[in-house]
């Protein structure tokens, strides 16, 4: 049972989230986007909007720090472990409520305001589902690892487990040691990354950083047309001197 | 000197009756989709008044267009480009659908189908956004025709900037107002600040003609351009979750034959043709100190196409011969440079618009007429232009970022043309003394006035063709038209209403071109495009068959 939950699923969750992810940016440009709704409704958005994406950004951060650099490292530096968890705690803390408010509340806006109800799709609605899920199970893991003690540090088992992911030797019996809430919030994180690249979610991957760095006026030829696809099989252009020149 | 082509627009706005036949045609072409209801690539507002959508020109608000900081330099009213993206979650100065207005259908089906009864039965205003029924309170023409009155025409912003600047207070009672019609697209700006706002880098604009457009593939949604365009020109599809524009109907142009709003212009005030500028010094340009300069800045961008070391430049630049003949055949830049009399639209928004306008003598006219006098003499009305300086005032405040001397100049010019042509028609002696009053030649004058008046078809639209060794990337990069119920779209994809490959348009357009070739009718409806007519094939004769519904006899469902 452990071997299928930490040392199978995981990949198969990984190969979901990956290949989707190709395949949507390949064949379906035009259906990637925000599906913004500020249109229909902005007061409310305006408010929780920022707060949650603001607040799942630390949350990112929080969790590649947690995951990916091992406790010998930040031994390295000098961060004691009790320095390190109130850190954690208390900045995980403080972005993990200012999202589910934001999520909360875009969710409550999302029902109340007819017509961004009305816009709302099934697949909305599912993946609401899941993020919900995930970041209520993300805060509840939280406070359970403040107030109980029982519970096994993610330090010495899920970390270890979820770096071993990528070396393709999964660690299971680490994470199989880990305390049910663990469990649970790794579980629905990873349904939320299958669910990823065939949800509104997608847009996380295109967050415009380049903005930064092109220049403001953007020139193009028609003739460009190889800049958002490769010609058609069979359609390769010929090379005319007016091309060419 | 980089030199590049524009395409470009001219309207003369003494010509327009308001009609809105353009903006009618133009949304059948292009928005007559989901998502799209509330929008218009055209429309025509009146003048004073609030604009469409709501007070867009009150930038304060919605901080679009350009500033010059104080190292001179140009930046985006809304800040730099990491403020941009610190607010990219919710976009702060966004319109609301309520700016616009929600769009309508009325229940028409309950005419026919309302069981009898003792009230006569009514089609009721549905929303089209949440398909409830609706209180109409809105809508992009709400104060046509000065409706609404003096609290509406207050509104305006800049009216309100006219009588905050005026040391006498005016007042704008409706017997001493004036009024015109503004008809709008998007300014495809030499510098636009849409394209300066997009996060994505999905819009461009054509390198071949000047044409602002879209990349629906690489659009995100993030909604920004919506903020930059100072026009509000920029319109966020809320179905598929992307932006749009005015394409200036490419594809026709593409071909040689003029948009669809020029091509079914009434009036025949919309004059199209090309630019050739320095796109080296349009930066430059924009960010000259004085915003009055702005207008002059502009017109030394654009270049004399029978320059011959201008002609070499070209050359040099790639520029087909065929566009050179075309900028210097240009109606647009005839009116533009040559005779001055067409200015752009705020330049001090700083994005250099492309698209011009002869502001109207027809406010003074129409005043001077209504007194009793006669308003075609060039004493009265050149008396009357520096005597009314509410008109003059406000135009300038549209046309040339409140320089009233501009404005006098071209109205003048107007002035004196319609005083010399006058005297020719009467059969007198043509009096040169007229011309010379506003410092034109007496050919200049008849030429203008030849161009102005009695241009026909192929001298108001002088459009050069892509080039046919090209024909084979006709086949657009990025296509607004191309999505849910749009005439492009074969199916859904996998991914949701919105997702899928779009059908390029020049398929549908060869569908549509093969189908009537074979058949008798004009533009028939292809039968699996839901009855649409594609109003880019029909050639303006005859009524397509499926433009208006069937009669009454033909219907079954109609006892």
């Amino acid at each position: 049972m452990d071997v299928v939950l930490w040392g199978v699923i995981p990949y198969l969750v990984l190969a979901t989230f990956v290949g989707g992810l190709i395949w949507r940016y390949r064949y379906d440009q035009f259906g990637w986007t925000t599906r913004s709704s500020q249109l229909y409704e902005s007061a409310l958005l305006r408010i929780a909007s920022p707060l949650f994406h603001f607040g799942i950004l630390v949350v990112v951060i929080g969790h590649v720090i947690g995951l990916l650099v091992p406790e010998a490292w930040t031994d390295a530096i000098g961060v004691s472990e009790s320095e390190y968890h109130a850190m954690a705690l208390s900045l995980g803390t403080i972005a993990g409520l200012a999202t589910l408010v934001g999520v909360v509340m875009l969710i409550y806006r999302r029902r109340k305001t007819g017509p961004v109800f009305m816009a709302t799709t099934k697949n909305d609605k599912t993946m609401y589902v899941v993020l919900v899920a995930a970041i209520v199970a993300g805060l509840v893991t939280t406070v359970v690892s403040v107030f109980d003690t029982n519970v096994t540090d993610y330090r010495h088992t899920v970390s270890p487990w979820f770096r071993s992911l990528f070396v393709l030797q999964p660690d299971v019996d680490a994470m199989a040691a880990a305390s049910t809430s663990f469990h649970v919030h790794t579980l629905v994180g990873l349904a939320l990354f299958a669910i990823w690249p065939f949800t509104r979610l997608v847009h996380a991957f295109t967050a415009p950083v380049h903005y930064l760095f092109r220049p403001y006026i953007v020139y193009r030829s028609r003739d460009d047309v190889s800049a958002t696809r490769a010609p058609r099989p069979g359609w390769e252009p010929v090379g005319t001197p007016d091309r060419d020149r | 000197m980089k030199v590049m082509a524009q395409v470009a627009m001219v309207m003369n706005l003494d010509k327009c009756i308001g009609c809105h036949t353009c903006s009618v045609t133009c949304k059948q072409a292009w928005t007559n989709r989901s998502g799209v209801e509330y929008v218009w690539f055209n429309n025509v507002e009146t003048r004073p008044g609030q604009g469409y959508p709501r007070r867009y020109e009150d930038q304060e608000r919605w901080r679009g267009g350009w500033v010059r900081n104080r190292r001179g330099r140009l930046s985006l009213r809304t800040g730099g480009r990491a403020r941009r993206l610190f607010t990219i979650f919710a976009s702060p100065v966004q319109p609301e659908l309520s700016d616009y207005y929600e769009p309508w259908t009325y229940d028409y089906e309950n005419l026919t189908r309302a069981p009898l009864g003792d009230d006569f039965p009514v089609a009721r205003p549905k929303s089209l956004i949440t398909g409830k029924d609706m209180a109409i309170t809105w809508s992009a023409n709400w104060d046509d025709n000065l409706g609404g009155g003096p609290e509406s025409v207050l509104q305006d912003p800049m009216v309100e900037k006219v009588r905050r600047e005026s040391e006498d207070k005016i007042r704008f009672d409706l017997e001493r107002t004036f009024m015109f019609y503004l008809p709008r697209i998007c300014e495809h700006c030499l510098n636009p600040s849409c394209m300066a706002s997009c996060p994505s880098g999905a819009i461009y604009k054509r390198s071949e003609d000047g044409i602002v457009l879209v990349d629906q593939d690489r659009c995100r949604g993030w909604r920004q351009c919506i903020t930059g365009c100072p026009y509000k020109k920029m319109y966020f599809n809320h179905k598929s979750g992307k932006a749009e524009k005015c394409t200036f109907c490419y594809p026709r142009v593409e071909v040689g034959i003029p948009t669809v709003c020029a091509e079914t212009c009434v009036g025949r005030l919309r004059y199209i043709g090309v630019f050739l500028y320095d796109a080296d010094r349009v930066t430059e340009a924009a960010s000259v100190e004085d915003e009055q300069q702005l207008y002059q800045a502009q017109l030394d961008l654009m270049l004399d196409a029978d320059d011959p070391q201008v002609r070499a430049q070209a050359r040099a630049d790639g520029i087909p011969e065929d566009w050179i003949e075309g900028a210097s055949r240009s109606p647009v830049y005839a009116l533009a440079k040559r005779y001055k009399v067409a200015l752009p639209l705020h330049p001090e928004y700083r994005t250099m618009p492309m698209v011009w306008y002869v502001p109207p003598l027809s406010p003074i006219v129409d005043l001077l007429a209504d007194q009793g006098h006669d308003a075609e003499d060039e004493r009265t009305l050149f008396g009357a232009i520096e005597a009314l300086r509410i008109p003059v005032e406000y135009l300038a405040e549209l046309f040339t970022a409140g320089d009233t001397d501009v404005i006098t100049g071209v109205l003048r010019k107007l002035a004196a043309m319609r005083s010399y042509m006058r005297g020719i028609n009467l059969g007198k002696v043509p009096d040169g003394t007229i011309p010379a009053s506003v410092d034109m030649s007496e050919e200049d004058m008849y030429e203008m006035y030849r161009l102005m008046a009695i241009a026909k078809y192929d001298e108001r639209y002088v459009i050069p063709t892509a080039h046919a060794e090209q024909a084979h990337d006709l086949e657009e990069l990025g296509c607004s038209l191309d999505f849910e119920e749009g005439p492009g779209m074969y199916e859904s994809g996998a991914v949701g209403e919105a997702s899928g490959r779009p059908v390029p348009m020049a398929v549908e357009n060869f569908h549509a071109l093969r189908q009537r070739q074979g058949t008798d009718t004009v533009a028939a409806p292809d039968p699996s495009s839901s009855g649409q007519v594609n109003l880019l094939n029909w050639d303006g004769r005859g009524a397509p068959q499926g433009m208006f519904p069937p009669p009454a006899t033909d219907r079954e469902d109609v006892p």
